[in-house]
């Protein structure tokens, strides 16, 4: 009960503008903050990044009969409000509320996935993910290995907001991505803006097995950008160069995009070329991309939210020394959460800011 | 349905209908709309109360146990003797709308017990000497019905028997015998029909046999070898079969329970004429994926059959130390579903119960709980000593006194179906036919090496690719460390 109230605590505060302005991805993006859509005329409109989740959904359950979408509270759109409208159109047996128990979803969903359905699973928290993981690891994970392909769930996609949000504390604020990363048979998908939500959320859906996709709740109102209407998909494992730059490599996924783009464009002040990769996909990952940029720049940085111990900036870092190893001209860096819970009055602490990506640029470059 | 069963079903309808019905009328006096969540009325006011607040319609009424607190002893008198009456304050503007239906306000404090009086009774047909007992009703079974069942009992229990051997001899790794649960295994598999879905834990290899598996495909799973469905990725046991719709087996304890929930969903979705049967033991109740699957099932209206074998032993964990609920059977009433308890080692109790099972599951979309009561006859696994923890006489009682297959033979036997003959003949014919499954599964390769990275996706990702070209390299560098059967 206690952990419902806080959650939607969350929601309610979440739902208030202006926290987060600082992680805006362009100067507009916080006044835009709760406007679910502006027209822009031409091909897309402008949204949100909640709202291009939203989108997809509703293609997903439109162009898939067999496609459902289920989870706590998401009747009523949610407490994201990602589907809302979703069960007004498609209907209570299609997308549907579960108990409030996310084994259950999880283990339901594999049920579901397993008979040719498209199961799409939402886990309110990310935070609230652990007790699915014997299910997710275990069962969505190996079934296609464990039966020689007899069986398999490729259906299944499982939403669920991850990172910091300003306030969420411990148990709303946490990015337990690497945990699946070290699973075989997973994918693990972070979208990083609205655009690529949508694109990479239908191709998740899509895909013929089991994805983990986790979306940074602080942009769900945030990050507004244009998106085009019609139904597309972008590829999964396939990073993305999103500036093009000659000193060091910056790679990181989701939330933390917008923090590293911030970092580039003042290190672009002093001088500092900056290539900017979006992994999009953690597995499987695309190392010949990573590959190619190092070797050209010769030094990377990689950033999360996650505890650095163990996190999947340390499994980027190992490939790449070994991959690169001639071509490093520094160690590679890691700016990342520290290794504590997350907390709630010192967030500005524990994250991997603009200003420590910064000052890890100019040490990396000046090596 | 059968007449009887449709008058069965229907009077648990009416049953709840009364329930109902009973509830005492909505208030006259009603000061706020009808909502799931508002009190009808204030709450009873019983006596002179000494608090100020009473009667006011303050929440803390809603769970009042002023009465105790500061009430005339003739009040109190008068109270207990409203109880006994069976009457207890239930006025007409003494309950309140909650969701779910009208719960009636009462001035006595009473907690549920922990159990029932008596335990919960077993469904049975025949006794142990294999005669039905006096007013027994059951699924009617042709005599050709009847033999198949008989034989796969049998099929089952000499494979067992083979297989534990084989183990013992050094040629498999492991196996899980279902000896004691052969009843189970088979009756209820005969209950189904080829589209219902199974999902099973690991101990009903039975119901597999019952769907077609052939010998020589239990043989080429516990082999591992190339005709292996799984491919040799899995311990022997973990059988499966998409042709038979028999869900490949795990091992992690009741994760298929939630599994099963979301295959009856789907069926239901598609309007199929078919339910989602899953099958865990009495360890596996006490696991959180029962919980998540019981609820879920029962809150969706999934056609989904749960069969607890309660077997007694979770390894060496006695049911005592496994729960202290009146076994499995009564926990579906917590979760809004029917169950029953039958006798595991009745192979005609069995079959009929889950008969009315998947009627009800199917034409009612509901979910069913069976808990069969039976004895795990055989040690857990091939690791395992199961003397070591419970008495061997105990065992024995259950391997001769209580055995499913012999009670049901002397049934079958009594109907003239059967004679020694026959027995003879299908025991010799099954172990002839084993063993030469045995042999050619043995003999068969393994999987080859290409095998270890397929399957983990629907295709080979790049790092796989890349670990499969540095392992050939190693394999090169080091043929003698790797085993010979396995073609590279």
């Amino acid at each position: 009960m206690a952990a419902k109230a806080l959650r939607e605590m969350g929601r309610r505060r979440t739902a208030a503008a202006g926290i987060g302005r600082r992680r805006g991805f362009s100067e507009d993006a916080a006044a835009a903050a709760g406007v679910a859509e502006r027209k822009v005329g031409g091909e897309g409109k402008e949204l949100n990044l909640f709202t291009a989740i939203n989108q997809a959904l509703h293609i997903a359950l439109d162009t898939d009969p067999r496609s459902y979408v289920f989870g706590e509270d998401v009747g009523f759109g949610g407490v994201f409000r990602c589907t809302t409208g979703l069960a007004d159109r498609f209907g209570r047996n299609r997308v549907f509320n579960t108990p409030l128990c996310e084994q259950g979803i999880a283990g339901f969903a594999v049920g579901l996935a397993a008979m040719g359905n498209r199961a799409i699973a939402e886990i309110q928290f990310a935070d609230y993910i652990f007790p699915a993981f014997d299910q997710i690891v275990n069962e969505a994970a190996k079934f296609r290995y464990r039966s020689g392909n007899e069986f398999n769930c490729g259906g299944l996609t499982i939403r669920s907001p991850y990172g910091a949000v300003g306030h969420g504390g411990h148990y709303h604020s946490q990015s337990p991505e690497a945990f699946f990363c070290h699973v075989p048979g997973l994918k693990v998908v972070i979208p990083r803006s609205p655009r690529e939500a949508k694109g990479l959320l239908l191709a998740s859906i899509r895909d013929p097995n089991p994805v983990v996709f986790f979306e940074p709740k602080w942009l769900y109102r945030l990050a507004v950008e244009e998106v085009p209407e019609e139904d597309y998909m972008l590829p999964l494992s396939q990073a993305e160069v999103i500036h093009k730059g000659s000193d060091i490599t910056l790679v990181g996924w989701g939330a933390q995009l917008a923090v590293l783009e911030q970092a580039c464009e003042d290190a672009a002040k002093d001088g500092i070329s900056c290539e900017l990769i979006d992994l999009r996909t953690l597995i499987p990952w695309d190392k010949e991309t990573v590959e190619a940029s190092v070797s050209k720049t010769g030094k990377l940085l990689v950033s999360h939210e996650a505890p650095i111990t163990g996190g999947f900036g340390a499994e980027i870092a190992a490939s790449i020394t070994e991959r690169c190893f001639q071509r490093l001209e520094a160690p590679v860096s890691r700016v990342c959460g520290l290794d504590t819970p997350f907390p709630l009055v010192y967030e500005t602490f524990y994250m991997p800011t603009k200003n420590k990506v910064l000052d890890a640029i100019k040490a990396t470059v000046n090596y | 349905m059968a007449p009887w069963l449709a008058r069965a079903s229907s009077q648990l309808a009416r049953r709840a209908a009364r329930r109902l019905l009973s509830a005492p009328p909505p208030s006259q006096h009603r000061l706020c709309p009808p909502g799931p969540w508002l009190l009808s009325s204030a709450p009873p006011v019983l006596g002179t109360s000494p608090l100020p607040a009473a009667g006011s319609g303050d929440s803390r009424g809603f769970c009042s146990v002023r009465r105790f607190t500061g009430e005339s002893s003739a009040a109190a008198a008068a109270a207990v003797e409203e109880a006994e009456n069976g009457l207890v304050a239930v006025g007409g503007d003494q309950a309140v709308d909650f969701p779910g239906g009208k719960v009636s306000f009462v001035a006595e404090m009473n907690f549920l017990p922990e159990s029932q009086k008596e335990r919960i009774n077993c469904y049975r047909v025949l006794d142990d000497d294999g005669r039905t007992i006096s007013g027994s009703r059951f699924q009617e079974v042709s005599k050709e019905l009847a033999l198949k069942m008989y034989s796969e009992m049998v099929t089952l229990q000499v494979m067992d028997t083979i297989f534990f051997e084989a183990q013992r001899q050094g040629r498999i790794s492991f196996y899980i015998t279902s000896h004691g649960e052969e009843a189970i295994n088979i009756a209820s598999a005969a209950a189904l029909t080829i589209d219902d879905i199974v999902l099973p834990q690991y101990r009903e290899p039975g119901v597999l046999l019952w769907r077609g598996f052939t010998l020589q495909e239990f043989a080429n799973q516990c082999f591992g070898n190339k005709l292996d469905n799984g491919k040799g990725r899995q311990m022997p046991i973990h059988y499966g079969s998409n042709r038979l719709n028999y869900f490949t087996v795990s091992s992690p304890i009741a994760t298929q329970l939630p599994h099963a929930v979301g295959a009856a969903y789907s069926l239901k979705m598609d309007k199929k004429d078919a339910c989602a049967v899953t099958y865990v033991g009495d360890g596996g109740t006490s696991e959180g994926d029962f919980h998540a699957a019981l609820n879920f099932a029962a809150v969706m209206e999934a056609p989904v059959i749960f069969f607890c074998r309660n077997n007694g032993w979770a390894i060496s964990t006695p049911t005592s130390e496994q729960f202290r609920s009146d076994g499995a059977v009564i926990r579906g009433q917590a979760y809004g579903m029917r169950s029953i308890r039958v006798d595991g080692n009745d192979a005609l109790a069995v079959y009929t119960a889950v008969h009315a099972a998947r009627e009800m599951a199917i034409k009612e979309g509901r979910p069913i709980l069976v808990e069969a009561l039976t004895y795990r006859v055989g040690h857990h696994s091939t690791s395992d000593d199961s003397t070591k923890y419970r008495p061997v006489d105990e065992i024995e009682h259950w391997r001769t006194a209580r055995d499913p297959i012999s009670r049901y033979r002397k049934w079958v036997q009594g109907n003239g179906w059967w004679c020694d003959a026959d027995e003879s003949e299908l025991r010799n014919n099954v172990r002839q036919e084993l063993l030469k499954a045995i042999q050619v599964a043995e003999r068969m390769p393994k999987p080859p090496l290409a095998e270890l990275f397929t399957d983990v996706y629907d295709e080979i990702p790049s790092n796989l690719r890349e670990q499969e070209r540095l392992l050939r390299d190693t394999i090169k560098k080091h043929p003698a460390d790797y085993p010979a059967d396995v073609h590279i």
